[in-house]
């Protein structure tokens, strides 16, 4: 069944009658990125304004791939449940050379998880669950459809913002603006800024089919990779499952592609028939890209923010896109909301520092993907398949097979808001069951000490405590001694053997950009 | 760099099989084999740094340089 693309209604805004009070914050784009800033800031009690030129949710699946640590900071911004339920949860990857099997892989072993590795869900379904959970919160996300930002000008203290309606043109002032328009970044594009990185020729089709039985040996959904496959000569191939039996199918087409005439029904349902056979199906819908993975060179430039495609961009290969974009939200929230509050600026200058960080691992990783994947030269090629063919025997070369790196939590050890160098600072929370829920059920959003033993931690005000229950997963993921401080977004800032009360807060401090 | 020679006196034979591993293979075979030779002794090696410096040391002679 295909997606009802039902219209979000547009409301003609205040400032076409009247000037507005000064918004906190103008979120520009009500992609997955934008909705998802919105909504976390509003769980931090900032207002925010979400423009949006569009007035329907992502036209074609496009994100599909949502990564578990995604999946928990969307349990904390209230759709993570919602999605997982939908969404098509798999484990397993299969990776052929030509007909046949090469290996196979399963993601995540270890039970004591709220969320899988990965989940499959339309980028459709998680914006429309977005808009759902910021409509929810409507005294604090003022949503505007079909308001397109046409200009800007940052005055120091605040942002000037022009915006066209199907009503006219208005202005409106926001002390931050946050650019969240996806690849394009017309905000981008206004400031001139250098937007650095490499450009892939190939071209790749992708194509979304629903079938009325699983194309897989097993009734279970998996995610298969072809190199070289025996419907597609020379090139790569992957499919994949999505919710309603639609099921993603990329195909790398080579550079030398005319994207127009493979983007036609005529081209594409013979391909579609080489892989799936006679079995009936619906074409839902097709699309020819290609990519470039490249950054800006600052995220944060005074009051306009970046996050999300608008700041660096990535191949698909490897889910890094959308994945590396929530957390760019996760780790903007809480620190915008905070200088906001009144801390120090500096604070969004981590943001910067961190998420540049991990922007870099994830082009690192998917220009790696696809590099193996496109090779460019004969050696490049020779290489390539004399690793596929070892792979076939040795377990070495498997690991060098690279059809994307699938997107890990970023680690943020040694970057100034953090404290120590125990193992754990600097990495994202890791989940376990509780009596009643899970860990990033009960824990994220604000800062926490989670404790692990009976000693008596004290902390100030600003830091709530969670005694976690001595269990296998939390001698296992945690130890048995000490405390550990997690940041609102899960990342753990510092590890603590004794309740040494200064040293508490000074790594606090320090968190919160107060010390340096 | 200095490669420390570890063939010793097994230099000729160790060359001869290296050599007889070709045989009855056309030029793209052996490259094939050449390149999951590379490929299988990376790993036989396996730490980065010295893979590094002996990877710098055979481009060193790559008469484009």
């Amino acid at each position: 069944m295909a997606y009802d693309y039902a219209p979000f209604p547009y409301v003609a805004p205040p400032g076409l009658t009247s000037p507005e009070p000064r918004h906190p914050v103008a979120i520009v784009g009500a992609g997955p990125i934008g909705l998802a800033m919105a909504i976390d800031l509003a769980q931090h009690g900032i207002k925010s304004v979400v423009l949006d030129d569009n007035n329907v949710v992502s036209v074609g699946s496009r994100a599909i791939c949502w990564a578990k640590r995604t999946l928990e900071i969307f349990d904390r911004l209230g759709v993570g449940t919602r999605m997982r339920d939908k969404g098509v949860t798999w484990k397993v990857g299969r990776l052929f050379h030509g007909a046949d099997e090469v290996y196979s892989f399963d993601l995540l072993p270890e039970d004591g998880h709220k969320y899988p590795a990965f989940v499959n869900l339309q980028q459709y379904y998680v914006e429309q669950y977005l808009v759902e959970r910021a409509q929810a919160l409507s005294d604090h996300i003022d949503l505007r459809f079909l308001n397109k930002v046409t200009d800007h000008s940052d005055h120091g203290d605040h942002v000037r913002l022009s915006v066209e309606t199907p009503d006219g043109p208005y202005q409106l002032e926001a002390e931050y603006y946050i650019a969240a328009e996806g690849a394009g970044s017309p905000t981008r594009k206004r400031m001139e800024l250098p937007f650095k990185g490499q450009t892939f020729e190939e071209h790749f089709l992708i194509i979304d089919v629903e079938l009325p039985n699983s194309p897989f040996e097993t009734e279970d959904p998996e995610r298969w990779f072809w190199f070289a496959p025996p419907f597609h000569a020379g090139q790569s191939a992957l499919l994949h499952k999505q919710p309603d039996n639609i099921y993603r199918i990329d195909l790398q087409l080579g550079p030398d592609t005319d994207p127009k005439s493979e983007a036609t029904e005529e081209k594409v349902i013979p391909r579609i028939k080489a892989i799936i056979g006679d079995m009936p199906f619906r074409l839902d819908w097709m699309s020819v890209y290609k990519f470039r993975c490249a950054k800006l060179d600052r995220f944060v430039h005074n009051r306009v923010l970046f996050v999300g495609d608008s700041a660096h961009v990535v191949s698909p290969f490897g889910a890094r896109g959308g994945n590396g974009g929530i957390q760019d939200v996760d780790n903007l929230g809480w620190k915008l909301a905070a200088v906001l509050n009144g801390a120090p600026t500096t604070l969004l200058d981590s943001y910067d520092a961190e998420r540049r960080h991990g922007s870099d691992e994830n082009i690192l990783n998917s220009a790696r993907a696809t590099n193996f994947m496109t090779p460019k030269s004969k050696i490049e090629a020779l290489f390539r398949n004399e690793t596929l063919r070892l792979a076939a025997k040795h377990p070495f070369a498997r690991k060098l097979i690279n059809s994307g790196r699938l997107s890990q939590p970023c680690a943020l050890a040694d970057m100034p808001l953090q404290t120590g160098d125990h193992p754990l600072v600097g990495r994202a929370l890791i989940d376990m069951p509780l009596p009643d829920g899970w860990l990033v059920e009960a824990v994220q959003g604000r800062f926490c000490l989670l404790t692990l033993d009976a000693q008596n931690w004290q902390v100030p005000d600003t830091i709530d405590t969670y005694a976690l229950p001595a269990t296998p997963e939390r001698a296992a993921r945690y130890g048995d001694t000490g405390a550990v401080l997690l940041r609102p977004d899960g990342h753990i800032c510092a590890c603590f053997t004794t309740p040494d009360a200064a040293a508490i807060q000074a790594a606090y401090a320090r968190a919160t950009g107060a010390t340096p | 760099m200095i490669i420390n020679d570890r063939l010793g006196p097994q230099g000729d034979d160790v060359y001869a099989a290296l050599i007889a591993a070709h045989d009855g293979l056309d030029t793209d075979q052996s490259h094939a084999l050449n390149a999951r030779l590379v490929l299988i002794l990376l790993n036989e090696i396996a730490d980065p740094n010295r893979i590094a410096a002996l990877l710098a040391e055979a481009r060193a002679l790559s008469s484009s340089d």
